[in-house]
């Protein structure tokens, strides 16, 4: 296992820190948050193009550069950093991982090269009405015309960039159980109504679903929506625990500047010891992440045997649980250390507070995690002894 | 022929469980063989960690004891290698790794615990002896220690940093008196050491008057890695041999002081076996602190591998190498918490009333220890602001001579 970064990975690290550093500013993500679908087509074709972001951990074969789970997360975790806006996550991680986990060869080919080189925008709709990554939460239905056709129908809740996207990749009910859909989003029946975000960054929609033609995804196996929700809970962990590192350090700054009874209010020890504990928190979160991405990248995504399942849910859902609870803290935290001014729209703190916020509840609350986790883990102890 | 054959060789010539374990010990510490890594002058053999690794690898292969590592021992060593005379490394590093020579460290005082250098223990120089007057606290095996690492005050005109010296003490003599001192767990590891005009002699003093803080902090420094050490010696249990039998008592006795240690972690491996029997596991919201326990332990654990192998790597340390201590507080507060709700009322209880015969019970009355011992979790919090953050440090009310600073007391009332 990788605990430490290569120095290829660290200069990886540092073209994205300066390419976000130019082009996404706090005043940038502002303008864009105000914007109906946060996107700003000349940073997402760099981002594509230059800097090849979108396809980083898709394989050769298919558009992409061909690395890992580890160098997503240092994309993410820059991301999260800035607060990027544009749909990276719905479409080059979130779609990008459906395919790559439930596509054959050929949809692969038909649909990743156009995420990968980002020219192709992909939105996953999973959840429904409450929210929950569940196959009894998804009612939506599909209908078998033939082995490469459906007709879906029903209501997808909550998807991210769902307005923005030109590709639909979908869950709904067959009679043997839930397959993933892929559909044009121009197609006849599918209605895009935007949802009003706390989170103005993060753009959301539901998408309701009327006699759509879609093309059902060919290699569904029995573990796939665990599998792609554990993807999905460890990139947010990677991005989450970018934010989180964002806040300490503008705590960091700031409580230096501010002069308060002629001392710098970070020389008090009640400071101090705040930022200490907030350090230590975003220290072990980031040690979650870093190891959920790393038993990622080790593990097989399309047939994953039942140790490396069990052991990838415990770490993703670990690293949810953790690293949404640090975010959020060092948003209270970096609030709390700005004073009044905290809790201004002028600073910036509440853009990743409310990012935090959102990353809280996405994919499913920290206490729900914990509870996966430790199934995960029982599930985990019950191999051993069976194998023993 | 390989450094690791070359081991194994001299293992193969010379090893007999059936020597006492000082005589064994005595033949390993003239070989070099025994501390490798230390210089060939003074029993080792100027030998790379890489190499010394090899050679400790290739003791555990052949199943051979080693030099002596329990206690305070290794501390001393380290600190009189950095910093000891000639003579004084000739003298007791010897006895450090044969195991006949106990040691104990004497830094602490009643009115200096974080403010370390604050100590007023004083140690003045009368023709070619220094007479020590003054308490220490806290002092780990000190009841059966042969020597004492001592810091004494020596100027009281220079700064605090500055008036302070570092001796060797010979702990028995009629000058100093040790008392252990009971802890609320039962245990009594640590002690008070009383020192009534107790002489020193002046060969004893280690590096230059007035440079004891210096050298206090080497030692400091080692503090932690000697406790992971005095664990492993208990692994060779039950084997056949006079060696065995002495190498039994001996960590029966180096080990006592530490048999709660565990304890105090707060044994986050046995909550999911005790939830399991108690039937704490079935219940949603115990499910929740043993998930988030479990979650803070695991976290606790891969921010010290990423610690470890940002060291090996060679990169330079960040955060992660500094939060260990103060993770590991949290990491025992929050396992008391659970281990109390898992227990329920049992918990009520202690000793072979208790679950798993007091262990649990010993879990709840030892972890309040973790977050004192060895740095408080509140100057932790100052070290990491202040070195890995680089905030501001307080204001200080104590530069000038030390003569004039205002004396730490327990309760201000008392001065005067």
């Amino acid at each position: 296992m990788s605990l430490v970064y290569t120095e290829d990975q660290e200069q990886f690290r540092e073209s994205i820190q300066r390419f976000l550093n130019d082009q996404m500013p706090a005043t940038k993500v502002r303008q864009l948050m105000a914007t109906d679908h946060a996107l700003d087509k000349t940073v997402w074709q760099q981002a594509s193009e230059q800097l090849a972001l979108t396809g980083i951990h898709i394989p050769e074969d298919f558009g992409g550069a061909g690395f890992g789970a580890v160098e997503l997360g240092i994309a993410l975790e820059e991301m999260g950093k800035s607060l990027f806006c544009g749909p990276y996550f719905s479409s080059a991680v979130l779609s990008a991982y459906a395919l790559m986990l439930c596509g054959d060869d050929d949809q692969q080919e038909q649909w990743l090269s156009g995420i990968a080189s980002g020219e192709r925008k992909a939105c996953l709709a999973v959840t429904e009405t409450y929210g929950l990554w569940q196959e009894n939460d998804i009612q939506a239905t599909a209908t078998l015309q033939s082995s490469s056709n459906a007709l879906l129908n029903g209501q997808k809740c909550f998807v991210i960039d769902g307005q923005s996207a030109d590709l639909l990749v979908v869950a709904a009910r067959l009679d043997t159980g839930i397959g993933l859909f892929v559909a044009d989003m121009h197609t006849t029946g599918i209605t895009v109504q935007a949802l009003d975000t706390m989170d103005s960054t993060r753009k959301m929609a539901n998408i309701q679903l009327s006699d759509v033609q879609a093309t059902p995804l060919a290699h569904m196996t029995e573990n796939w929506l665990d599998m792609l929700l554990n993807v999905a809970c460890i990139a947010l962990s990677a991005e989450m625990i970018g934010g989180a590192q964002r806040l300490l350090d503008s705590a960091i700054d700031y409580t230096q500047l501010r002069y308060q009874f002629g001392r710098s209010i970070a020389s008090f020890q009640a400071i101090k010891h705040r930022l200490a504990d907030l350090l230590l928190e975003v220290e072990l979160g980031r040690s979650a992440a870093y190891q959920a991405l790393n038993t990622l990248a080790n593990c097989d995504l399309r047939e994953p045997n039942a140790e490396q399942l069990s052991k990838l849910t415990e770490h993703a859902s670990l690293a949810k649980a953790a690293v949404s609870e640090v975010y959020l803290l060092a948003a209270l935290e970096t609030i709390q250390l700005h004073g009044g001014i905290g809790f201004t729209w002028e600073n910036d703190t509440h853009l990743w507070f409310k990012r935090a916020k959102s990353s809280e509840v996405l994919l499913g609350t920290p206490a729900e995690h914990r509870e996966r986790m430790l199934t995960a883990i029982e599930a985990g102890l019950t191999l051993k002894e069976n194998a023993a | 022929m390989s450094l690791y054959n070359e081991v194994a060789q001299w293992l193969d010539d010379h090893w007999d469980p059936n020597m006492s374990l000082l005589a064994w010990r005595s033949l390993v510490a003239d070989s070099g063989w025994g501390a490798p890594s230390w210089p060939s002058d003074y029993y080792g053999r100027d030998m790379s960690p890489q190499d010394a690794n090899v050679v400790e690898q290739a003791f555990g292969d052949f199943g051979a004891i080693g030099a002596a590592q329990s206690g305070v021992r290794m501390l001393a060593a380290v600190t009189l290698l950095a910093h000891g005379s000639h003579e004084q490394k000739q003298k007791y590093l010897r006895g450090i790794l044969t195991g006949e020579d106990q040691w104990c460290q004497l830094f602490s005082e009643p009115g200096s615990g974080s403010d370390l250098a604050g100590a007023t223990t004083r140690a003045d120089l009368r023709g070619d002896e220094w007479i020590v007057n003054g308490q220490k606290v806290w002092n780990t095996s000190a009841h059966h220690a042969q020597y004492g690492l001592l810091l004494a005050r020596t100027d009281w005109d220079a700064p605090k940093h500055q008036g302070l010296s570092y001796f060797i003490i010979d702990m028995e003599q009629s000058g100093v008196e040790v008392r252990q001192i009971a802890q609320m767990n039962g245990h009594a590891s640590f002690n008070e050491v009383f020192m009534t005009d107790a002489v020193v002699q002046r060969d004893d003093l280690v590096g230059n008057v007035g440079g004891g803080w210096k050298c206090a902090m080497t030692t400091l420094a080692n503090e932690r890695r000697s406790f992971d050490r005095a664990r492993d010696v208990g692994s060779r249990k039950g084997r056949q041999g006079k060696i065995f039998t002495d190498l039994e008592e001996e960590f029966a006795i180096a080990n006592a002081p530490y048999t709660w240690y565990p304890q105090r972690a707060g044994r986050v491996d046995l909550i999911i076996e005790q939830a399991t029997v108690t039937g704490a596991i079935g219940d949603p919201a115990q499910r929740q602190d043993i998930a988030r326990l479990h979650i803070m332990a695991e976290s606790a654990k891969w921010t010290g591998d990423r610690a470890k192998a940002a060291v090996k790597a060679g990169k330079p340390q960040g955060p992660e190498g500094s939060l260990g201590k103060l993770a590991a507080s949290n990491v025992a507060r929050l396992a008391a918490r659970v281990h109390t709700a898992i227990a329920g009322n049992d918990a009520l209880l202690t000793g072979p009333d208790s679950p798993m015969d007091g262990v649990i019970a010993e879990v709840l009355v030892s972890t309040p220890a973790i977050s004192i011992a060895g740095g408080t979790d509140e100057i932790q919090k100052n070290i990491i602001a202040e070195r890995v953050m680089g905030l501001p440090k307080e204001p200080r009310f104590d530069d000038g001579p030390f003569r004039h600073v205002r004396r730490n007391t327990s309760s201000p009332d008392t001065q005067s």
